[in-house]
């Protein structure tokens, strides 16, 4: 390869990615709205509704706010590393998007071991957590950053069980192969989360788990420690805080999308359906998963630590390994297996 | 029981029950009112920011007996007094409230006998600073005159009862 080629390739791998941030981060903004208006209609609230139509520009106002505003750095904390994890945790959180097929053949690295990719990316965003509630020196951070570092860790382990029963149907590691593998004459009822139902089940509180949501919201638990590991931050560290968590809640729905709900395909699949462009299918889906996250914020309490590592290590652990072990006999009995 | 319990778990019957009810909640009329743009119920013996009045033809009510200033459980009220220069009547040459220290309880409504100061239906009157709470005459006359016509029709509606 020449250098002009390889310019030519850099040069557009950095403009996909850019093109593909800024629709990402606007859609989180509206999200975001989403979000609290949700909320706020189960709770028989307004919500947000002053800045422009309908409140659409709250996230907007909020951003402007956030940046404008002091960054206070406590005394005691360790600066570098106080204003380093906020964005490793951003970073990581956008990083993981890299891989998400919007449409077919829309990933900016359509690479073999994506899901692997998704889940070594995930995983890492947990340092952004203990080095942002270490470093600032203060003990209700610290307690946030441990839970949230303990919780994080137990619900990837079944998460990665539940990764491995679709991995077992597709056979393939690449997300675009995954959805390509759900593509059957059934459609809608073609997809892995009818077949694997208690797995989507499983795949989606971990989820919630995974992302610090309610009702496992326990690291950043409003009425015990404030915001947890973010409680000394300001301004825009807090923000890359902010956007991170909601980053890697959009990840956990495209991944949802991807692995249960047959990503960019229609859900009925003759014509005029099929006309529809993948990525408003894509988006349909990523959204449905997103107010589904968004209710059961709005109607479930919050869980007790102890509960929460129960459910984690003594329910969510021993379904998913015995659903792994199930899904592979079946595949192997039936020779329903990709491959096979 | 505990099968029953676990099959329960399993069919997510409680999850789904609880996302009907919410969405039940969602559909529903706000019970929220949206309060910069529409204001809720104020009855007539509402008691919100100070007014001094006057009478139509624009005389100043209050003719400086100090009963408000007398009954404040607060003492938020400064009155003096003296006569008027060119008819030699008895009147107010200085009426200040310290908006900070009153409690609005109404006692100075309720004791000034000529209706001449009154806590008007208007709430919104938050300033950044201390100092400009500190009302003087010319701030409660002028309160007054913004307000009359709610203030007269509140103790209009009042009146039967008193």
């Amino acid at each position: 390869m020449t250098f002009w080629e390889t310019f030519c390739l850099v040069a557009l791998t950095a403009l996909k990615s850019l093109v593909m941030l800024s629709a990402l981060l606007v859609f989180i903004a509206f999200a975001l709205l989403a979000d609290r208006k949700i909320w706020a209609a189960v709770q028989l609230r307004r919500g947000p509704n002053v800045v422009g139509p309908f409140g659409l520009f709250q996230s907007f106002a909020d951003l402007i706010k956030f940046v404008i505003k002091e960054p206070v750095i406590p005394a005691g904390a360790n600066k570098a590393i106080f204003l380093l994890a906020p964005m490793v945790f951003a970073t990581l959180a956008l990083a993981s998007w890299a891989v998400i097929p919007l449409a077919d053949g829309w990933a900016i690295a359509d690479i073999n071991v994506g899901i692997t990719y998704i889940f070594a990316i995930s995983s890492l965003g947990v340092y952004g957590v203990i080095m942002g509630g270490w470093a600032s020196n203060s003990k209700y951070a610290f307690l946030g950053a441990l839970r949230s570092a303990a919780q994080m860790i137990s619900y990837e382990v079944s998460l990665g069980f539940v990764i491995i029963c679709v991995l077992l149907c597709a056979g393939s590691l690449n997300l675009s192969r995954i959805v390509m593998a759900q593509d059957t004459s059934l459609g809608l009822f073609g997809w892995y989360w009818l077949w694997l139902f208690p797995m989507f089940v499983v795949f989606f509180i971990s989820a919630l788990a995974e992302t610090n949501r309610p009702p496992f919201d326990l690291p950043e638990a409003e009425s015990e420690l404030v915001a947890g590991y973010m409680v000394e931050y300001s301004s825009t560290p807090y923000l890359l805080f902010m956007l991170g968590e909601y980053v890697a809640i959009m990840t956990m729905c495209a991944l949802g999308t991807v692995l249960f709900l047959g990503g960019w395909l229609s859900p009925i699949p003759f014509a005029p359906f099929t006309w529809v462009p993948g990525l408003i299918w894509f988006t349909l889906k990523a959204s449905f998963l997103f107010f589904m996250i968004a209710m059961v914020k709005a109607m479930v309490p919050r869980y007790r630590y102890d509960q929460l590592m129960r459910l984690g290590w003594k329910v969510f652990l021993p379904l998913s390994l015995i659903s792994v072990i199930v899904v592979a006999f079946v595949l192997k009995l039936t020779g329903l297996a990709p491959g096979a | 029981m505990k099968l029953d319990q676990v099959a329960r778990g399993l069919l997510l019957k409680e999850f789904v029950s609880g996302f009907v009810l919410a969405m039940k909640y969602f559909f529903k009329p706000k019970a929220t009112i949206n309060y910069p743009f529409e204001m809720g119920h104020r009855g007539p013996r509402f008691r919100g920011e100070h007014a001094l009045r006057r009478y139509p033809n624009g005389e100043e009510r209050c003719i400086a007996c100090k009963l408000c200033e007398a009954i404040c459980p607060a003492q938020a009220i400064t009155i003096e007094a003296g006569p008027r220069r060119n008819d030699g009547t008895r009147r107010t040459t200085r009426y200040d409230i310290d908006m900070v220290k009153c409690i609005y309880c109404g006692m100075c409504q309720e004791a000034c006998p000529v209706d001449a100061i009154v806590e008007g239906p208007n709430f919104e009157f938050s300033v950044e600073t201390r100092e400009e709470l500190l009302y003087d005459k010319q701030k409660l006359l002028d309160n007054g005159d913004r307000w009359e016509r709610e203030i007269a029709r509140n103790l209009a509606a009042d009146a039967p009862y008193r």
